[in-house]
C-alpha cells in the first residue's frame, strides 16, 4: 500500500515539475506569429488580387491558418490548392467558383492612346506595376504585372486589357510524343 | 602511383557508366566529300542562335549586305553576333519560326542573295600570338562562335574563363547515330582544326590536349593523329564506342575519371570541352577573318536519293537542303533536326540551318518505325543500367507522372542530361525523356513563378507601408494648425478666394465676369427691399458656379475667342472619346440625382446672368456673346452628360437629333458657330427680357430658370412651365427675333455670328411643330421659344455626337 502511494506521489510530482516547465516555456519561448501563416503565405501566389474576398495574400494566409477553406485563390489554381491542403492536412477542394483549373497567366495592357492619365490605375495597382503620373499616359511594367486585375475596373475610359502572357522558347514545354524515340535496329 | 594527369597522359581511359549501343547508321554519308549547297533562294537569319541573349540588330530592310558583313552587334553578356551568309538583300526583319522543338517564331532576318556571294573585308589574323589574350577572345567573339556541338554555348566566354584549364578536350566522338559531320570535316579539315585548336591552346594554355573520337571513325583519327602529330601534348584518343559518351560530362569522365560536380561545369575541375566545328570555325575566323557563316550538316536518311555531309550556310531553309539530295517524302514523312536520340521532328520543313544544326534526317517509315503505344512499367530496371548519369529513371518516371516535383528534384532530375538511353531500352516503350523534359520545363516554370511571387509580395508590402507613412504624414499636417490659427486659416482662405476672384476679373478683363458681378451688385442693389434673401443665395451659388467654370474653361474660352475651333477639336478629339467612353460606362450605375442638383445650380447660374444682362444690354452687347458661350458649353456639356446617363429618357433627344440632321445638311455650320448661334439666342432672350424687367422681374428670373431646364429635360418641365403665361413667352420670342436680327445688322465685329444668330432666329421660327413635337405636350406660343431652343441645343449637340469632337466633354471631365 505504501509503495502505490510512493509511486503516485513520484509520478505526481513528476507531473508538476514538468507541467513547470511547459508553462514556463509556453510563456517564455512565446511566438509571436503563427509560423504556419508564413508557410500559407510563401504558397499563395502573391497577386494580392483579392479574388479570394480578402484584401491580399496574406491576410487569406492569416483566414486559412484560422480555419477557412483553402480553395478560394484563383491565381493558384489546383496546384495551390493542393499545396495547401498538404499542409494544413485538409481535403482538396476543387477551386471555389468553378475556375478552370489552369488559370491563364495575364498582364494588363493600357491601350495608351486612350489613356486620360486619371492615375486611377496606379492606385489600385497592389504592387506599384503602373507608371505615370497626373494628365501622363500611364504603362505597365510587365515584369512586374502579377495579372490581378485589379486595374481593370477602376479605369473610368475602359482602356486596360488583360493580355495573356505570350510563350516564348524559355516557357514553352514540351509535349509528350513529340519525338518518336524508339528502337532503330 | 602515377598522378592523374600522368595516366591521363600515358593513354588511360576510363569507363563511363551506361551506355547504350544503337545502330550507328554513319556509313551512308561519311564516305562521301563534302558538298557544297548552290545558294538558297532565300536565307532565314535568327538573330539568336546561341544560348544567351541576342545581340542589337545593325541592319535595316531593304539593305544590301556582303557575306561576313555584321547583322547584329553584341551588347551584353552571352550575345553573339550573326553575319550575313552570302551577299544580298535584306527582304524582312520579322519573327519566323524557329530551329526549336517549339518553332515558336523569333526574330530573323530574311536575305535574298544576289548571287555574286561577295565578302566584304576580311581581317586576317596570322599572327594572333601576338595579339593580348582580350584581342583575341574579342575576334572569337565578333566572329559569332559559340559552341557547334549542340547546346550552343557562346566559346568567347568558354575561352576567357578565369580557371586554370588543365585538360583541353577537343570533342570528336559524334556518338549520336546518324551524325557524321565532324567525322568528315576532320577528314577533310584536320589541319585547320589543329591550327583552331592552337588558338584554344594558346589562350588558355592546358597541360594536355585530348582529342577524342570514337573508335568507329579510322579516318577521322588517322587524319587528326597526322596533323598533330608534331604538337606536343596533344594526343589523339579513340574511345569506345557507346551512346552517350560524347557527351561532355561522359567524356571528361571517359578520358580524366573525373565527374563534373552537379550543377557545376567542367571547368570547375579544370578541364574544358570544345566541338570538332568550333576548332574548325576559330582557325576560320582568326587566322582567315572569316564568321561564323556557314557549317557541315548531315543530311541523311533514306528518303534522300543522296545521303551525304553539306556546307551549309547559316539560314538556308531545311526544304532547300532536302531538295538538294532528290527528297521524296513518304506519307506521315517526319523530318528530324538532330540525331534520333536527341533531336526533334520539326513542324515544318521552312526552319534554318542554325550555329548548333548538325544533322537533318529525313528517315523511312521502314527505317525508323513510329512508336508503339507506351505500355505499363514492369520495374525492368533496364533504364537504370543504361543511364549515363546514374539515375534511377524509372523512379523518376513515377515521379514526373504524379507531378511530384520535390521528388523529381530530390532525385536529381536536373543531372539527367536528356540522352534518351533509358527510352531507347524501355522494353515498354515508355518515353521517359518526354517525361523527364516536362517535368523539368513545369519545375523551372515554378521556380520563375517563386521568383515573380516572392518579388510582388516584396514590392505589395513597400507599398503598403509607403501608403501608411503617408497617411501618417497626412494626419500629421492636419495636426499641426493650432487652434488659434483656425480663424487665421479661414480668414486667410476668405482672402485667398477675394483674390482669386479679382485675379479672374482681371486675367479675362473685357469678359464677363466683372461685368456680370458688377451688374448684380447694381441689381442687389436695386431690388434689395423685395428680392434680397432668395438673390443673395443664388448669387453666392452662381459666382461658386461661374468661378469654377472660369477657371477650367479658361484655356478653351480663350482658343474659342480667338476663333479656332478647329484646332480645339483636334486637341481634345482624343480626351472627347476618352469621356465619351467613360460616360456609356457610367451610364448604368450614375445616379439620376446628379442631374436636377446641377440643373438647378445652372438655372441659377441662367438667370443672374440673364438679369445683370438686363441691366446692361446696350452697353456690353458684344462682351456678353462670350460669357454666354461659356455658360451655354458648361449647360450643353452637363445636358449631354444628363442624356447619356438616362438614355430611357432619350426618346425626344433622338426625335431632336434626326431633325437636326437635317438642318445640319442645309446648315452645315461648324460647331463652333452653332455655340455662338444658341449664345446669341439666349442673348437675345435675355435682353428681351431686359425689357420687362421692370414690370415682372421676379417671373423673368423664373421662367429663365426654368427655360433653361427645359432644355435639359423638356418632358419633365413642361408640366411646370404650363404654370407660366403664354403670352409673356410669345412676346419674349418676338423680341429675340428681332433683336438677332438688329444684331445682324451690327456684322463689323461678328460677322458670322450675327449670320447664323439671324438664321437660327429663321430656322427657330420655321419649325415650330418640329419643337412641339419634340416637347409633346403644349400648342402655347410658349412651346415655339422652348422648342427652337432645344432644337438649336439638340442640333448643335448631334453634330457634335456626330463628329466625336468637341469642348463640352472636354469642360465637363475636370468638373
Amino acid at each position: 500500500m505504501m509503495i502505490l502511494f510512493y509511486a503516485l506521489c513520484a509520478l505526481g510530482l513528476l507531473a508538476l515539475i514538468f507541467g513547470v516547465i511547459l508553462g514556463f516555456a509556453a510563456v517564455r519561448f512565446r511566438v509571436e506569429s503563427d509560423p504556419i501563416v508564413e508557410q500559407i503565405d510563401a504558397i499563395l501566389p502573391q497577386t494580392q488580387c483579392g479574388q479570394c474576398g480578402y484584401p491580399g495574400c496574406r491576410p487569406y494566409a492569416e483566414a486559412i491558418a484560422n480555419g477557412d477553406d483553402v480553395n478560394k485563390c484563383p491565381p493558384g489554381g489546383e496546384a495551390t490548392v493542393k499545396k495547401l491542403a498538404d499542409l494544413m492536412g485538409v481535403e482538396a477542394t476543387p477551386l471555389a467558383g468553378g475556375e478552370q483549373a489552369e488559370p491563364e497567366k495575364k498582364v494588363a495592357y493600357i491601350r495608351e492612346d486612350e489613356c486620360i492619365g486619371c492615375t486611377k490605375c496606379i492606385q489600385a495597382c497592389p504592387v506599384d506595376a503602373i507608371v505615370g503620373a497626373t494628365r501622363q499616359m500611364h504603362t505597365v511594367l510587365i515584369d512586374e504585372c502579377t495579372g490581378c486585375d485589379l486595374c481593370v475596373d477602376p479605369c473610368p475610359v475602359d482602356c486596360i486589357d488583360m493580355v495573356p502572357v505570350a510563350q516564348t522558347k524559355q516557357t514553352w514545354k514540351w509535349q509528350l510524343q513529340a519525338i518518336p524515340v524508339t528502337q532503330i535496329d | 602511383m602515377d598522378s592523374l594527369l600522368a595516366r591521363i597522359s600515358r593513354g588511360q581511359l576510363w569507363p563511363s557508366p551506361g551506355g547504350v549501343h544503337p545502330a550507328v547508321n554513319k556509313s551512308q554519308s561519311n564516305s562521301l566529300p563534302i558538298h557544297i549547297l548552290p545558294l538558297p533562294p532565300r536565307l532565314v537569319l535568327p538573330v539568336k542562335q546561341h544560348i544567351g541573349a541576342q545581340g542589337h540588330l545593325l541592319v535595316n530592310v531593304h539593305e544590301q549586305v556582303l557575306k561576313g558583313q555584321a547583322l547584329t552587334k553584341p551588347h551584353a553578356n552571352w550575345s553573339v553576333p550573326v553575319h550575313a551568309p552570302t551577299s544580298g538583300r535584306i527582304v524582312d526583319i520579322t519573327p519566323m519560326p524557329s530551329a526549336h522543338p517549339s518553332a515558336l517564331p523569333e526574330l530573323s532576318i530574311i536575305i535574298e542573295p544576289d548571287g555574286e556571294d561577295r565578302w566584304c573585308e576580311l581581317v586576317p589574323h596570322p599572327n594572333y600570338r601576338e595579339l593580348t589574350a582580350e584581342r583575341l577572345i574579342d575576334i572569337l567573339h565578333f566572329a559569332g562562335i559559340s559552341g557547334m556541338g549542340g547546346a550552343g554555348f557562346p566559346t568567347y566566354i568558354k575561352a576567357s574563363t578565369k580557371q586554370q584549364i588543365e585538360v583541353l578536350i577537343i570533342n570528336g566522338a559524334e556518338c549520336e547515330p546518324y551524325i557524321s559531320a565532324d567525322d568528315v570535316l576532320m577528314q577533310a579539315h584536320s589541319d585547320e582544326i589543329v591550327r583552331g585548336i592552337e588558338v584554344l591552346r594558346h589562350l588558355l594554355q592546358p597541360k594536355i590536349t585530348l582529342i577524342a573520337i570514337e573508335d568507329d571513325k579510322p579516318k577521322a583519327i588517322a587524319a587528326m593523329e597526322q596533323a598533330c602529330a608534331s604538337i606536343e601534348d596533344m594526343q589523339v584518343r579513340a574511345i569506345p564506342t557507346k551512346y552517350p559518351s560524347g557527351g561532355e560530362k561522359q567524356l571528361i569522365q571517359i578520358l580524366t575519371s573525373k565527374e563534373v560536380p552537379a550543377g557545376g561545369i567542367p571547368a570547375d575541375i579544370g578541364v574544358l570541352v570544345q566541338n570538332i566545328g568550333t576548332m574548325y570555325a576559330v582557325q576560320q575566323a582568326v587566322e582567315l577573318g572569316k564568321p561564323l557563316i556557314e557549317r557541315v550538316v548531315t543530311v541523311t536518311g533514306d528518303t534522300l536519293a543522296e545521303q551525304r555531309n553539306v556546307w551549309a550556310l547559316l539560314g538556308t531553309e531545311v526544304k532547300h537542303l532536302l531538295a538538294q539530295q532528290d527528297f521524296t517524302p513518304e506519307p506521315m514523312q517526319r523530318v528530324i533536326m538532330g540525331g534520333p536520340m536527341m533531336g526533334f521532328t520539326l513542324p515544318t520543313v521552312r526552319i534554318p540551318v542554325v550555329k548548333t544544326t548538325n544533322c537533318i534526317l529525313a528517315p523511312s517509315e521502314a527505317e525508323m518505325p513510329f512508336p508503339g503505344e507506351e505500355r505499363a512499367c514492369i520495374r525492368c530496371s533496364a533504364c537504370a543500367d543504361a543511364c549515363p548519369a546514374s539515375l534511377l529513371p524509372q523512379q523518376l518516371q513515377w515521379f514526373a507522372k504524379t507531378k511530384e516535383y520535390k521528388k523529381l528534384e530530390e532525385h536529381k532530375l536536373f543531372d539527367c542530361i536528356e540522352c534518351g538511353a533509358c527510352a531507347y531500352v524501355c522494353p515498354s516503350e515508355i518515353p521517359l525523356v518526354q517525361y523527364y523534359r516536362v517535368a523539368k520545363a513545369e519545375i523551372r516554370e515554378q521556380q520563375i513563378e517563386q521568383i515573380k511571387s516572392d518579388r510582388a509580395k516584396e514590392r505589395f508590402e513597400a507599398r503598403k507601408e509607403r501608403l501608411e507613412r503617408e497617411q501618417e504624414e497626412r494626419r500629421n499636417r492636419h495636426k499641426r494648425p493650432s487652434r488659434s490659427k483656425e480663424q487665421d486659416t479661414q480668414s486667410k482662405e476668405k482672402v485667398a478666394e477675394a483674390l482669386a476672384r479679382v485675379k479672374s476679373k482681371q486675367a479675362d478683363k473685357g469678359a464677363d465676369k466683372d461685368k456680370v458681378a458688377a451688374a448684380i451688385a447694381r441689381a442687389k442693389a436695386k431690388k434689395a427691399g423685395e428680392q434680397l434673401e432668395p438673390d443673395n443665395s443664388e448669387v453666392a451659388q452662381e459666382r461658386a458656379a461661374r468661378k469654377e467654370q472660369a477657371r477650367l474653361y479658361k484655356e478653351q474660352k480663350q482658343q474659342a475667342d480667338t476663333a479656332e475651333p478647329v484646332a480645339a477639336d483636334d486637341k481634345k478629339a482624343a480626351v472627347a472619346a476618352a469621356i465619351a467612353r467613360a460616360k456609356a460606362k457610367k451610364a448604368a450605375q450614375a445616379a439620376e440625382t446628379e442631374a436636377p442638383a446641377q440643373d438647378d445650380k445652372k438655372a441659377a447660374v441662367a438667370a443672374a446672368i440673364a438679369r445683370a444682362k438686363a441691366k446692361k444690354a446696350a452697353q456690353a452687347e458684344d462682351a456678353d456673346a462670350p460669357a454666354q458661350d461659356d455658360k451655354k458649353t458648361a449647360v450643353a456639356a452637363a445636358i449631354a452628360r444628363a442624356k447619356a446617363k438616362k438614355a430611357a429618357q432619350a426618346a425626344e433627344a433622338d426625335e431632336a437629333k434626326v431633325e437636326t440632321n437635317d438642318d445640319a445638311n442645309s446648315a452645315a455650320a461648324p460647331q463652333s458657330e452653332e455655340d455662338k448661334k444658341k449664345a446669341a439666342v439666349a442673348a437675345a432672350i435675355a435682353r428681351a427680357k431686359a425689357k420687362k424687367a421692370a414690370q415682372a422681374a421676379d417671373a423673368a428670373k423664373t421662367e429663365t430658370a426654368q427655360g433653361e431646364a427645359t432644355q435639359d429635360k423638356p418632358n419633365e418641365e413642361a408640366t411646370a412651365f404650363d404654370a407660366q403665361s403664354s403670352a409673356e413667352d410669345k412676346k419674349k420670342a418676338a423680341v429675340a427675333a428681332a433683336i438677332a436680327r438688329a444684331k445682324a445688322k451690327k456684322a463689323a465685329q461678328a460677322a458670322d455670328a450675327a449670320k447664323t444668330e439671324t438664321a437660327q432666329g429663321e430656322a427657330t421660327q420655321d419649325k415650330p411643330n418640329e419643337g412641339a413635337k419634340a416637347l409633346d405636350a403644349q400648342s402655347s406660343a410658349e412651346d415655339k421659344k422652348k422648342a427652337a431652343v432645344a432644337a438649336a441645343i439638340a442640333r448643335a449637340k448631334a453634330k457634335k455626337a456626330a463628329r466625336d469632337a468637341q469642348n463640352k466633354p472636354d469642360q465637363e471631365d475636370p468638373s
